[in-house]
């Protein structure tokens, strides 16, 4: 079977419907939107099944480079530099999208899937609306066709003279996690586009109202959602396969994928405002342009190779320009009709100081002030560079000295934000509750830095004061809302989807702060050099040293080192043959933990070496073990490390994407029909404000 | 003024400040965490300056690598083929980490003509060489063909 594959030009067929999908593309891009202006109800019905065509034809493109890979094809050039006929199945599929060429092939099939997703779940939407946004994701799409065909064609063939073997895959990225971290963080950056695509669609109709607003708040959190679960498998991914348990290095590619996550975030709650309240509404366009240019910009970051970074793939000029005129096209010309049609869409009403308006507002302003440092952090060393300043590097201090404050005003207002009323909210039964909870977060903060009986460190105390507030503001408002006459557990039910999202997604924020909060503080980390037998004590427990044998792998050999961890409740001298004692003596003060077993690869068609942690994870800490080098002698240096509470940075994330989930699901954005859309649309610009379907 | 556009001024003007303080700070940020690189020539020549955190790179030295029988204190040289720095540093290094291998490293340079390493970074994988250390070889390179035209 897999010998035949290698008869087939499985490469030309590929290459083939790569074509067909940028001929399918460009008709996308093109009829409908003559539809809309010539009022040719068939040429705009027609985006639906041409996106369809168009999503056939890549995912029959992408099939053909998986199975050039699963056949082992070393004449096709990517096959070769990316893959070998040892590495095992399920990497010579995520090799696929292991390097440039594959990961742009990704991009397209990713984006043609949300296109198809628009094309079958709009049927509430009026067909002039569809035509156009349809439209606009084929522009985008024809861009990165060309991109991929003029510059990365992943089907390019090495013949006549092709290698009998393949160069195998980068031994970093022979990891499960970046199996899933590319197409989930794609899922979200290309998400972004459908977002645009609208926004870009109303500013071309010149019409934008609560309806609107409706149809694209699913699409913005499912992307959101995907962006957030992306950022944190990234992370999670850095922490164990990176070996030196660093969870985020504000290195330029993470940055890459943070800021659109920044500006989605206040998209998503400018969209709630431009949908309530008819408010927001030329800022929301310009977010929704935002976040995709971001992600454009993220692309073109981590593509081009313009970076110095741990990302940093081979640079080609050409490719960067490429990215460079597309992304100035993309940008240039959406905020070119922002500025020709936005006018004709903003509207003024005035709102109270105190009201939710005013605090998302605060929210949207935090978010994009921190986005602004982050962007101007990475890229003041591409402009220095440019401008021949010299060659320089943004630290992780400029980052985290702006950051973190900026996250906990947010967390500040953030939870009594998602009380408020719109319009306005009387002030004093704000500021009541508001006295009552902060001496409560501070007493729980306090508690809790006794109870893990830790030392006080100011910033910390803050942090978990913070998160307290965010915790107890989410509960009161909760209990509150759920009251009803027929007993609570009817009234917490009544509540709708989006509020429980928006309240998990909060919480999981809280959650996150406690995380970051903690392992920065209160984490123990060494570096240090043992001999087999070796023993040293870190945070409460003892490292033992058993030495490293050998081991092979698939394509690699391993040297696995073993180390015994064991509770030391009571500090003792390094007494080596007490370790040595039977379990059953050994007392409760030395209670056997775990054993972990690193290991240093040696990779053996590349020569590499890569370093695999081995961690014993838990809900309130990490024991974290790497191999550094061998020495002389049998030893080895070690990093060992005792991280508390660092899952819950993930935990955190996962939680605000689970809560964006559930507000997709909620019911009331699949209720509406499109005469009920309609109706809105109308009784909107009547009384010039966004009207709720919701009884609250 | 109408409300409605007195409110609109009022956040205009509440947008700019917040903005303007922000970049205020941003600038005053960079300027104290930034890290200029220097090749090992304009070290040695004494353009980099001391006590400030900055990095330098180059190839690693040939039999330049020594390391602390009972530390984790390491001291290697590097070059940018034209002079030659040696950089101490105590820890782990990157797996990459070779002899002739291109490495940067993070930290600060002493009186005593030693850079004293926080940080050492070597290339990421077998094809990529840093682009500063890829260009400090270029210059010295060039240098050296300048000086001694005859040479080449």
């Amino acid at each position: 079977m897999i010998t035949e594959l290698g008869v087939l030009p499985t490469a030309e067929f590929g290459h083939f419907a790569l074509i067909l999908a940028l001929c399918l593309a460009i008709a996308q891009a093109i009829v409908p939107i003559l539809g809309t202006l010539f009022n040719n109800r068939l040429w705009m019905a027609s985006a639906r099944p041409i996106a369809c065509g168009q999503f056939v034809f890549v995912a029959a493109s992408f099939i053909c480079l998986v199975a050039l890979f699963l056949g082992d094809d070393f004449s096709v050039r990517y096959v070769a530099d990316n893959s070998n006929t040892n590495l095992p199945g399920h990497f010579k599929i995520s090799a696929v999208w292991a390097a440039h060429e594959g990961s742009l092939l990704l991009w397209v099939l990713i984006l043609s899937t949300w296109t198809l997703a628009v094309a079958m779940f709009s049927r509430t939407l009026p067909l002039d609306m569809v035509a156009r946004v349809l439209a606009v994701l084929g522009l985008v799409a024809i861009g990165f066709y060309l991109f991929l065909l003029l510059t990365s064609n992943p089907f390019e063939r090495l013949l006549p003279f092709f290698p009998g073997e393949g160069k195998d895959l980068n031994p970093l990225l022979q990891d499960v996690g970046l199996i899933i971290h590319p197409p989930i963080l794609y899922m979200g950056y290309v998400g972004f586009s459908v977002a645009f695509a609208f926004a870009v669609a109303a500013l071309m109709a010149g019409r934008m109202d609560a309806a609107w607003a409706r149809w694209t708040r699913p699409w913005t959190n499912a992307a959101w959602a995907f962006l957030t679960v992306g950022i944190a498998l990234g992370s999670w991914w850095a922490y164990y396969e990176l070996g030196w348990g660093g969870w985020w290095f504000w290195d330029p590619v993470e940055n890459a994928s943070f800021m659109p996550w920044l500006a989605g975030t206040a998209l998503i709650h400018s969209l709630a405002v431009a949908e309530k309240r008819g408010l927001f509404r030329s800022w929301t366009l310009l977010l929704a342009i935002l976040s995709f240019s971001l992600s454009l910009l993220g692309t073109f970051l981590v593509r081009s190779g313009v970076l110095t970074s741990v990302h940093a793939f081979a640079a080609d000029p050409a490719r960067g320009i490429f990215i460079l005129m597309f992304l100035a096209m993309v940008i240039g010309g959406s905020l070119l009709l922002f500025a020709l049609r936005g006018p004709t869409i903003a509207r003024t009403a005035s709102f109270g100081w105190v009201s939710r308006e005013t605090f998302l507002l605060g929210n949207n302003v935090l978010l994009i002030v921190a986005m602004a440092f982050i962007l101007l952090g990475t890229l003041y060393p591409l402009v220095a560079d440019m401008a021949g300043w010299g060659k320089i590097s943004v630290g992780p201090p400029y980052f985290n000295l702006f950051f973190v404050p900026l996250v906990l005003v947010l967390g500040v207002f953030m939870a009594p934000g998602s009380t408020t009323r719109w319009k306005s909210h009387a002030t004093d039964t704000l500021i009541r509750p508001a006295l009552g909870i902060i001496a409560g977060s501070m007493l729980i903060a306090a508690g809790a830095l006794f109870l893990l009986a830790y030392p006080f460190n100011l910033l910390v105390f803050v942090a978990l004061t913070v998160s307290a507030w965010i915790l107890l503001w989410s509960c009161r408002d909760w209990w509150q809302k759920s009251a009803s006459s027929q007993g609570r557990l009817l009234g917490a039910k009544r509540l709708r989807g989006s509020y429980y999202g928006m309240l998990l997604a909060h919480i999981g924020v809280a959650v996150t702060i406690i995380g970051v909060a903690l392992t920065s503080t209160y984490s123990d980390e060494r570096d240090i050099r043992l001999s087999p037998g070796g023993q040293v004590s870190i945070a409460g427990y003892d490292f033992l040293f058993k030495g490293v044998v050998d081991i092979p792998g698939p394509n690699y050999m391993a040297r696995t080192g073993r180390i015994d961890v064991s509770r030391s409740d009571v500090p003792r001298n390094n007494d080596l043959s007490r370790s040595d004692v039977s379990r059953s003596d050994v007392s409760r003060n030395n209670a056997p933990v775990t054993t972990l077993q690193p290991e240093k690869r040696y990779y053996t068609a590349g020569g590499q070496v890569m370093t695999e942690a081995d961690i014993d994870g838990g809900f309130t800490k990490d024991i974290y073990v790497a191999l550094g080098e061998p020495l002389a002698g049998d030893a080895w240096s070690l990093r060992i490390y005792v991280k508390p509470f660092v899952r819950w940075i993930w935990l955190g994330a996962l939680m605000m994407a689970m809560g964006g989930v559930i507000a997709v699901l909620d019911k009331r954005y699949r209720r509406l029909t499109v005469r009920a859309a309609q109706a809105d649309t109308s009784a909107a610009l009547k009384e010039g404000v966004g009207v709720s379907f919701d009884a609250d | 003024m109408k409300p409605a556009r007195k409110q609109r001024l009022q956040l205009v003007i509440f947008i700019v400040s917040v903005a303007s303080i922000g970049i205020g700070l941003a600038v005053y940020a960079l300027r104290d965490n930034i890290n200029l690189f220097y090749t090992p020539s304009q070290m040695l020549a004494g353009e980099a300056p001391q006590n400030t955190r900055i990095r330098v790179g180059g190839m690693v030295v040939v039999d330049s690598f020594v390391r602390n029988e009972d530390s984790l204190d390491t001291a290697f040289e590097v070059t940018d083929g034209a002079a030659n720095i040696q950089i101490q540093y105590s820890g782990i290094l990157p797996d990459l980490f070779a002899e002739d291998e291109a490495a940067v490293a993070l930290g600060y340079w002493t009186s005593e003509k030693i850079f004293k390493a926080e940080e050492v970074m070597a290339k990421h994988d077998e094809e990529y060489t840093p682009p500063e250390v890829a260009d400090a070889m270029e210059k010295a390179h060039q240098a050296t063909d300048k000086n001694a035209p005859g040479l080449h």
